[in-house]
This record gives structure tokens, sequence and C-alpha cells, in this order.
């Protein structure tokens, strides 16, 4: 193996490369490591250089041989590009030129989503029916067995009598009951598609469905066919009916919705990118149901997704393979292919142990600078937007009638002060990476939020200091409105201790690991409040 | 008993004791009790002359017990116990010291203000050479 100096090196562009997609040239080195007959001098200054270059990170240039993917990832270049990110700079006025383009990547969506929208709605569909005509035939039952004997024997039929009219009373209020229940419990909108049918509920239907017609059948054939001349019996029959009916609405209630309630497992649930992690604690619920519950939880709880942030651990990655080159001196055609591959694995994992490597400290000092970078920049921003607040001024209500001269509405006022801070938040966003979840619009509008809440400063600027959840950020940042849920288990099964699954999404995935609770044995100790008895320790006396 | 001055060594006149310990039941006493310590508060040790010192004094002698018949007296100061310091140590390490289950006896070099002004009258009594 012949140990060459690295064909490149790497250093960060500051500003121009973040975001602004007409930047994103790739000047291409020629690498100098190809050419083994190099002056002796060039290649001793080429080891020099990365070393005083990165110490120096603020004013060197990237130079890259085009890598296999942009530096910063690629949710970075695409979808924002048409507005102006130079926005920080050049800011006076809003022109709102920017604001109803579309790029290639927004078309490409909105089709997209079109296309899902369609075979999604054709299942709920096809169960909403299927529900409504249950529904239906729940409820017109028995009026209709109340009503059929009248229908078609009424000269035989007994009268009904007292009793038999308070009958009607009840039957009457139980099935309000039962329509205002299964409105509440059924009729919601749904919260998501899953990928299997929902099992409690299909065996449900299916119960109240085996119990309605087997109703009829006795229907039909004691009292249909022998024309029964007891009303009073029919209307006991449509009565008990009712009873079931509310009963196994009972039984819906307790397997749908109370039967989880109890935590059962606790879920440890990572992100695949950054190693986010979260633990919930969720009841006894099928795996498809367990990941619903945590996909709602995962965007209130999780910061967002930023790949931008990811781009240095790659990009050392890249360093570390690039360094060496394997020559295979022995020539072609001694190893079979795997046992080449084998040994050229082997060597080089040896050479890389071998080499003096110094990217832990490039990645050290790099760490600080940024650090200090970063607070520098909170620093500037903190005071900008202290200052910018105290620009303007809420009027009372009495001033209103008074003068009604320069008054300005909350997002006028927001468009008012927020020059002035503009610069500054938009380099703090730079240098945190953050610059792609906030558009322009978005701050100035929450900035108008804030002045008609009375916010100070801080509570505006918090938002922007650390990441948030992803419900913070706009819609087009929920990037992923399709999750895949990958499991080894049938997602219809319960959750087990030891259960894993995977739920993916363009991006990144939620690797989510379960266990159980264990049973907790609590034992009691009583303390009688008058045994609390303290003594002054400074002098004591022990026997021996 | 002498003053203490940091960093410059201790001198006493000590009186060497040996105290063999009585078995009763599953312990081994020796019949008297401690008080004082590095962690305990020295002005309330009624037999120091120096309320700053923080040695291990005997506050209790059973009577009759393996330490009175030592000789061991109320009030002594414990210099050393088997050659263990005992004039820098917390209160529980005394302790520890004194009851080591696998002693039967315990060799004690304690003083006393008695001791020190005897010597000094002894001394006095022939004029210096």
């Amino acid at each position: 193996i012949l140990r060459l100096p690295r064909a490149a090196s790497y250093c960060s562009l500051p500003c121009a490369l973040e975001g602004k997609l007409f930047y994103n040239l790739w000047i291409n080195y020629q690498p100098r490591g190809n050419d083994i007959s190099a002056d002796k001098g060039e290649r001793s200054r080429d080891r020099h250089k990365p070393r005083s270059k990165d110490s120096r990170s603020e004013k060197s240039v990237t130079i890259n041989t085009p890598p296999a993917e942009p530096l910063l990832g690629d949710s970075v270049v695409r979808g924002e590009q048409v507005q102006d990110d130079n926005w920080g700079e050049t800011t006076t006025a809003v022109t709102g030129t920017s604001e109803h383009s579309l790029s290639q990547e927004d078309i490409v969506r909105i089709t997209k989503d079109l296309e899902d929208s369609v075979g999604l709605d054709c299942r709920r569909y096809f169960t909403l029916t299927l529900a409504v005509i249950l529904g239906l035939l729940v409820f017109l039952t028995p009026l209709a067995f109340l009503l059929l004997p009248h229908l078609l024997w009424p000269e035989k039929l007994q009268s009904c009598g007292t009793a038999c009219e308070g009958l009607f009373i009840s039957v009457a209020f139980k099935l309000l009951i039962l329509l205002l229940a299964v409105w509440a419990l059924f009729f919601r909108p749904p919260r998501a598609g899953l990928p299997r049918v929902f099992v409690f509920r299909a065996l449900l239907a299916v119960l109240v469905l085996l119990f309605v017609v087997s109703y009829w059948l006795f229907y039909g054939v004691r009292i249909l066919d022998s024309q029964d001349e007891n009303y009073q019996g029919i209307v006991q029959y449509a009565v008990s009916l009712v009873d079931a009916l509310l009963f196994i609405h009972y039984l819906a209630i307790v397997l749908l919705e109370l039967r989880q309630l109890q935590p059962c497992f606790s879920v440890c649930v990572t992100r695949s990118t950054d190693g986010e992690m979260r633990h919930y604690n969720l009841g006894q619920l099928s795996i498809q149901r367990a990941a619903l519950a945590i996909l709602e939880h995962y965007y209130c709880d999780f910061p967002v997704h930023n790949p931008a942030l990811l781009s240095a651990s790659k990009s050392r990655a890249a360093k570390h393979l690039a360094g060496l080159k394997v020559y295979n001196v022995d020539g072609p055609g001694n190893n079979a292919a795997a046992g080449l591959a084998h040994s050229q694995s082997r060597a080089m994992i040896a050479a890389a142990a071998r080499r003096r490597d110094t990217s832990h400290n490039e990645l050290y000092y790099e760490e600080a600078e940024h650090e200090r970078r970063v607070r520098k920049r909170k620093a500037r921003l903190v005071v900008a937007v202290e200052e910018a607040f105290t620009h303007i001024k809420r009027m009372q209500e009495e001033e209103q009638k008074k003068a009604p001269g320069d008054v300005m509405d909350p997002r006028e006022a927001a468009q008012a002060i927020f020059p002035s801070m503009a610069r500054a938040l938009q380099k703090y966003l730079r240098t945190t990476k953050q610059q792609h979840c906030h558009s322009m619009e978005s701050i100035q509008q929450h900035l108008a939020f804030c002045i008609t809440n009375n916010m100070t400063p801080k509570a505006f600027l918090e938002s922007y200091l650390a990441p948030g959840p992803t419900l913070q950020y706009s819609r087009d940042h929920w990037l992923a409105r399709q999750w895949t849920l990958i499991s080894e288990a049938s997602v219809t099964s319960g959750l087990k201790d030891g259960s894993i699954f995977v739920l993916k999404c363009a991006d990144f995935s939620l690797v989510v690991t379960t266990k159980k609770i264990p049973y907790i044995q609590m034992s009691e100790e009583y303390i009688d409040p008058k045994s609390h008895k303290f003594v002054l320790r400074l002098q004591s006396e022990t026997s021996v | 008993m002498s003053t203490y001055t940091p960093g410059q060594p201790v001198t006493a006149v000590v009186q060497r004791i040996e105290i063999h310990k009585l078995r009763q039941g599953d312990n081994l006493i020796l019949g008297f009790s401690i008080g004082g310590g590095i962690d305990q508060d020295p002005g309330q040790n009624p037999f120091s002359g120096d309320k700053t010192d923080k040695g291990i004094y005997v506050t209790r002698i059973t009577p009759g017990g393996p330490a009175h018949e030592a000789g061991l007296r109320m009030g002594d100061k414990i210099m050393q116990v088997n050659g263990w310091d005992m004039t820098m140590v917390t209160h529980d390490q005394a302790r520890k010291t004194l009851t080591k289950k696998n002693e039967d006896t315990v060799r004690l070099l304690v003083t006393r203000k008695s001791l020190e002004d005897a010597v000094k009258n002894s001394m006095g009594s022939y004029p210096r050479q």
C-alpha cells in the first residue's frame, strides 16, 4: 500500500454555500494524488495544509471533488431556492414577488399527494359506507319489529295496554341514548389510515351483525310466520333487542377505548439520524395502533429533523475513506474476488490503525470554534431584538381615539421593526444551520403574533434559539405524510416484551423497542409522626 | 496537656495502659466511653485544658470494668491505641480502632494533666545541669 497525501483539502466556505442555489459551484480540483511523481516539496506542503487551514476555518475556501451528495444535504437545496435567502442584508421593504412562485419540487409533491389521496379515500369511503349501512340496520330493526305487526295483521293484534305503551317510551329513549353513544364513539374523524384492518372494530361489527341477524331470524320464524297476537310480547322483544345493543356498545367502549389506557409497556423511540431518544408508556395495543400513538407523540416531542447538522460527520467519514488508496501489488488473478476484497479491507484497517490520524484534533477545535461563534452571534441577536422591540409601543384606548395619526396594525408594526433585526437573525440561523426552517414570511408572522400578545423579546426569540418540535414549523416541514411500518411480527398482533419495529419515512426512521413494565410490589411502612426526635450530635460519646 | 501548634510535633508525657477485653456474650467490651474526635465540637469537652483540642478523651469508666482495673481514669486523653494514632481521628475511627474483634488486648498510651505536673515537679527539684 502506498501512502499518499489526501487528494484535496476540505474547509468550509462561510455564508455563501448555505442555502443559495447559484453558489453551489463545485470547483473541480485535479487530484494531486494520482500523480506519484509530484514534486516532493509540493507534497509536503500539501500534507501541512490541512492543519493550518482548518484552524482558521473562517477564511478558508472549499475545494471539493464532486461528492455523491451535496455538502449540506438535499432538503436544503430543494423546495426553497426561489425564495431570496439574502433577506438579512437587503430587506428594506417587502415586495412579495417570491410568494407565488412554485418550484419543480412543489409540483411533483402536489401530484404525488393527489395520487395518494385518491387511493386512501377509496378505502376510507368503503369503511364508512359499511358502517352507515350497519348503523341503519341496527336502528331500524327495533322500529321494524314494532311496526310490522301493525302493518301485516292489524285486525288480529291485541290492543296495547298501559304497560305496553310504557315500554314504547322506554324503547324511544334507549334508542336515543344508543344513537348518541354510537355517534360519540364511532363517528369521529379518522386520525390516520392504518395498514391493516382494525381487528376489534371488525370483530364488533361482525358480532352486531350476527346478533341482529339472529334476532331477525327468530322474529321472522316465530312472530311473522305464526302472526302472533300478543303485541306486548313483541314490544318486550324489541326492548330486549335495544338493551342488548346497549350492552354491546358497552363492550365496544371497553375493548376499543378503556383497555389500552392502563400503561403496560414502556417503549423507547430512537431516531436513526441523530439518536434522539424518548420514552413513552403505552397500554396493550396492537403494533399499528402503538405506531400511531408514537407518531402523534413524535410530532410534539422530537426536535425537528435537520439534515444540515448531519453533514459534518458524513464529510469526516468521507475524508477518512478518501485518505487511503489500496493497490494490489501481487497482480490480478492471484486471489478470488472475495478474498481480494477481504484482504483489501483488512489492509485498509491496518493502515488506518497505523497512521497518525489528527481528525479528532480538528473536530475538537472546530467544535470549540463553532461554539464560540454561535455564542457571539446569539449575543448580537439578543441585543438587536431587544433594541427593535423598544421602537414600538402599544397604543392605549384613549390615545387611539385622540390621535389617529401614524397608527399601525400588528402586521405593519412587525414589518416596520423587522429590518433592524433581520441581519442578526439571519446570521444566527445560518450559523446554527436552521435557515431553511424559517422563511422571512414566517418570521414576520411570528413577530406580529408576539407583538399582538404582548410578548417580550426573549419570548419571541425562544423559537429561533433552539430547534423545536416539528409541530412548530410550517406545514411544508412535515416532509413526510407517508410513514411505513416495518415489523417482523404481524402489525395487528399486540405489543410484546422485546418487540422491535421501525417507522420509516423518506429522510429517517424511528426505531421502537418495547419493554414490559414490571409488576411492582409495593409495601407499606408506617411512621408515627411523634417518632421524629432529634438531638444535637456535636459531642457524642460512645462506649467501647 | 500540651497545646498543639500545627506543623510542630506534639509532645506529651504518656502512661502505657494495657486493657484486656472482657467477653460478654457476643461482644468484647473494654468498659469505658470515649468522646471527642476531629468531627466533633471541641468546645464541649469538659476534660480538655485547651478547648481547641480535638483528641479522644475518656468520658466515663465503668467501675470494676477492665479499663478501671488497668488504670484508666476519667479525663484521660488517648494518644495511641496499639500503635495507631488517636490525636487526629474521627470519633468513629477511634471507636473502630478500639473495638476490633480480632484483638483481645489493647495497649493505650494515655496522657493526663497530673502526669505532666508530676514530671514537672520532679524535674523542678533538681537544678538543670
